[in-house]
C-alpha cells in the first residue's frame, strides 16, 4: 500500500499580501507555505505509514522553488517526492491542474491498494475543486470533507464532517480522500528528519515525461487549456471598524436603536 | 569563510521556531511563576529528536551537529530560558561526557535512553566549597574490598536538572597523586550514576532568581554504591573530562543566552512600534533606535562567536589537535554579557510595564543573569581566554 499526497505550496497571508498592478496575486514576492488543509492530508498519511508502514509520496505541481516545501514534507516523514514542474503547464486552473496532476499519479502508478489525500482547499484559490476533479480523471471512488479516516485492507471508512452533521461513508481503494484540519493535529517536521531531507529522492516530472498520458494535451493544460477566465479581480474596500456597545441596561438598548434607526436598518 | 547556513540548517531553525512559538512560549510565564518543570515539553521536544541532536543516530541520537544544537538552545532560550538550559544540560552535560569518554558498552546503555529522552542527564561537579575551584572537591569514590563497587561519599549542589534526572555524570576525588611539578593534589575521576543507585539521593529544589522552571538541587552521596564498570574514562582523567564537558557545556550556555538577548531584542522591537507617548510611537524617538541598534548589534555579534565556537567543536571531533576552548569561552563569555546588557535594556524601553510580569522581558532580564555565573562565570571565561592567549 502506498499514499500519494497532493499538497500546494501557497502565499502565506499571514504576512504581507502583495498584488501586481493588473490585480493579480504577486506571489514571487510573498512569503510561501504548505497550504494548510494539505498538511493534515500529510498527516493522515504519515498516520497510516505509522500503523501500517506503507509509503508516503508527496506531490506537488509548482516551480522549482516548490521542491523546499517538499523538502519539509520528507523531513516530516514522507518518503519521496514528486515536483511536476514545468512552463507549460503554468497559468492553469483546477480543470488542468487535476489533468496534470492526475497524469503525474498515473506516471508514479495508482495500484489496487493505494489511496490519493488531498486538503480541501487551498487558501489562496478556496476552490476546493482539484482534489475531487482528479479522482475523476483517475476514475476512481473520491470521499471529501474527511474528519476520520479508518484503513482495513482495501475497506476505507471515512467520517465526512458537513455543515448540519457528519455522514459516515465506505468505499475501496484505490481512492481519493480529501481531508479537513478537524481530522489531525499535523506533526513537527522531526531534527532527524530533517537531517535526511536532503538525500531522500525526489522526482521532477516535466512536460516531456507526461506528455504521452493522454490527459496531457495542448488544449487541456496550461493557460490554453483552462475554461476559467477572470474577468476582473479587485481588493474589495476595507470595512469600518465595529462599535461595541455594552450592558443590557434599557439606555444602552436606546444607544443600540438610535444608532440602527439613523442608518435606516429599523 | 562561510556565513550561509545549509538549507537543512534554515529547515531546522524554522521547525526549532515553529516548536518554540506554538509549544514552549506559551507555558514560558506559567513555569517560572510555578517554579514547574515542564516535562510535557520534554516529552515532546523528544518525539521530535531534541534531546540528542547532534549525536549519531546509532546511539539514539538524531545524527545532527553541535550547530544545530546551539540553534535549538537559541530558539528555545528566544522565548523561554528554562527550557533552553533543560537541553543544554542534558546534552552538554550528560550525554556528551557519556558519548566522548564512554566505552561501547556505556554508550549504547545510555545514550539511546537519554537521547530518545526516556531518560533525562545531569552533570554533578559543583559542591559547596568547589566551584570556580573545582579542585577543592571533598566528594570520594572509594574501590571497595572485593573491588567490585565503588562506594561515593559527599555532595554536590546547584545541579541543573537535578530532581528530575535519572542519569548523572558525577566528578569525584579517588584519590592523591602529584602534578606535573611533583606538587600533591587530588586525583579525580567520573562516574555515571544513576537516579536508582542505593545511597543516592536528590536535596530540596533551590527557588532562583530565574530559570525558575528548571530544577536544580543538591546530589547527596551516603555510602553510595555502583558498579565498578560505571567509571567514566580512565580513573584520574575525572578533571580533564569536567573541564572538557565545561567547554561543550559553555557553547550551550552560549547559546541560551543568545536567544534570551535576540528574544528580548524582538519584544522590544515589537512593543516599541505598539507604545504611543507624546503622540508618537516610541520607535519614532532616536534614543528608541539608538537603543534597539546597539541591542541588535551585540547579540549578531554574540551568534557569530557561538556558531563559530559550535562549529569549532565540530572540527575538533574530526581533528583533536583543534581545541575549542577559547572558543567556547569567548562565546560565553560575549553571549552572557551581552544578554543580561540587552534584557535590561530591553526593560528600561518597556518602562513600568517592562517590571510587570505581565510582559516577558523581566523574566528574560531574570533568565539571563544565571548565564554569566554557571558553567563558569565571566570572570572563569577571562581565565579561560587568558590562560589560551598565553598571559600568566
Amino acid at each position: 500500500m502506498k499514499i500519494i499526497v497532493c499538497v500546494k505550496q501557497v502565499p502565506d497571508t499571514s504576512g504581507k499580501v502583495a498584488v501586481n498592478p493588473d490585480g493579480t496575486l504577486d506571489r514571487a514576492s510573498m512569503l510561501t507555505i504548505i497550504n494548510p488543509d494539505d498538511k493534515n492530508a500529510i498527516e493522515a498519511a504519515l498516520k497510516l505509514k505509522d500503523e501500517t508502514g506503507c509509503r508516503v509520496t508527496a506531490v506537488t505541481m509548482g516551480p522549482p522553488p516548490a521542491e523546499g516545501m517538499l523538502r519539509e514534507l520528507i523531513a516530516m516523514g514522507c518518503d519521496d517526492a514528486v515536483l511536476i514542474s514545468g512552463r507549460e503547464f503554468g497559468g492553469s486552473d483546477t480543470f488542468a491542474t487535476s489533468q496534470i496532476i492526475a497524469a503525474g499519479i498515473n506516471a508514479i502508478g495508482l495500484e489496487e491498494d493505494d489511496i490519493v489525500f488531498c486538503g480541501r482547499q487551498a487558501i489562496d484559490g478556496d476552490t476546493a475543486q482539484v482534489g475531487p476533479q482528479i479522482a475523476e480523471k483517475l476514475d476512481i471512488p473520491q470521499i471529501s470533507y474527511a474528519a476520520d479516516i479508518k484503513v482495513e485492507g482495501k475497506k476505507v471508512t471515512v467520517k465526512r464532517m458537513l455543515e448540519d452533521g457528519y455522514m459516515t461513508v465506505e468505499t475501496q481503494t484505490p481512492c481519493l480522500i480529501t481531508c479537513i484540519k478537524e481530522l489531525n493535529e499535523p506533526r513537527y517536521m522531526s531534527v532527524a528528519g530533517i537531517v535526511g531531507a536532503y538525500s531522500k529522492p525526489m522526482d521532477v516530472m516535466d512536460y516531456p515525461r507526461l506528455k504521452d498520458d493522454p490527459l496531457i494535451e495542448v488544449d487541456t493544460i496550461g493557460l490554453a487549456g483552462s475554461p476559467t477566465n477572470i474577468l476582473t479581480s479587485f481588493t474589495p474596500p476595507q470595512k469600518g471598524a465595529g462599535m461595541m456597545l455594552e450592558g443590557a441596561d434599557k439606555a444602552t438598548c436606546e444607544q443600540l436603536a438610535g444608532i440602527l434607526v439613523k442608518k435606516h436598518i429599523i | 569563510m562561510d556565513f550561509v547556513l545549509s538549507k537543512e540548517h534554515e529547515m531546522l531553525r524554522k521547525m526549532y521556531r515553529e516548536f518554540a512559538e506554538t509549544e514552549v512560549k506559551p507555558l514560558a510565564e506559567e513555569i517560572d511563576e510555578e517554579e514547574r518543570f515542564p516535562m510535557e515539553t520534554v516529552e515532546k521536544m523528544a518525539k521530535l529528536g531534541m534531546m540528542g541532536i547532534y549525536f549519531p543516530q546509532q546511539y539514539g541520537g538524531a545524527g545532527a551537529d553541535v550547530l544545530a544544537y546551539a540553534m535549538a538552545v537559541e530558539e528555545l532560550a528566544k522565548v523561554c530560558g528554562t527550557t533552553a538550559v533543560i537541553v543544554s544540560a542534558h546534552t552538554s552535560l550528560c550525554c556528551a561526557p557519556i558519548f566522548e569518554h564512554g566505552t561501547e558498552e556505556q554508550k549504547m546503555k545510555y545514550l539511546p535512553k537519554l537521547c530518545k529522552g526516556e531518560w533525562i542527564g545531569a552533570f554533578g561537579l559543583t559542591e559547596p566549597g568547589a566551584g570556580t575551584d573545582a579542585q577543592g572537591q571533598q566528594t570520594t569514590a572509594v574501590l571497595d574490598e572485593a573491588g567490585e563497587n565503588w562506594i561515593l561519599n559527599g555532595s554536590k549542589c546547584f545541579i541543573t536538572n537535578g530532581n528530575v534526572a535519572n542519569v548523572f555524570v558525577v566528578i569525584a576525588v579517588t584519590g592523591k597523586t602529584t602534578d606535573k611539578k611533583g606538587r600533591p593534589m587530588k586525583e579525580i575521576s567520573a562516574f555515571i550514576v544513576e537516579g536508582t543507585d542505593p545511597g543516592f539521593s536528590q536535596g530540596k529544589h533551590e527557588k532562583k532568581m530565574g530559570i525558575r522552571g528548571s530544577s536544580t538541587c543538591d546530589l547527596i552521596f551516603e555510602d553510595c554504591v555502583i558498579p565498578k564498570d560505571r567509571l567514566l574514562g580512565k580513573k584520574g582523567e575525572g578533571f580533564k573530562i569536567a573541564m572538557k564537558t565545561l567547554d561543550g557545556g559553555r557553547i550551550g550556555i552560549a547559546s541560551q543566552a543568545l536567544g534570551l538577548g535576540e528574544g528580548a531584542v524582538e519584544e522590544a522591537i515589537k512593543y516599541t512600534k505598539e507604545r504611543v507617548q507624546f503622540g508618537k510611537r516610541i520607535s519614532q524617538f532616536q534614543n528608541t533606535q539608538f537603543q534597539l541598534a546597539d541591542m541588535h548589534t551585540k547579540m549578531q555579534a554574540a551568534q557569530f562567536l557561538v556558531y563559530s565556537a559550535a562549529l569549532k567543536k565540530m572540527e575538533h571531533a574530526k581533528n583533536p589537535k583543534v581545541s575549542y576552548s577559547m572558543d567556547a569561552a569567548m562565546a560565553k563569555l560575549f553571549a552572557a554579557e551581552a544578554a543580561s546588557d540587552v534584557t535590561r535594556r530591553a526593560v528600561q524601553l518597556f518602562g513600568g510595564y517592562g517590571y510587570t510580569r505581565e510582559y516577558p522581558v523581566e523574566r528574560m532580564m531574570r533568565d539571563a543573569k544565571i548565564t554569566e555565573i554557571y558553567e563558569g562565570t565571566s570572570e572563569v571565561q577571562r581565565m579561560v581566554i587568558a590562560s589560551n592567549l598565553g598571559v600568566k
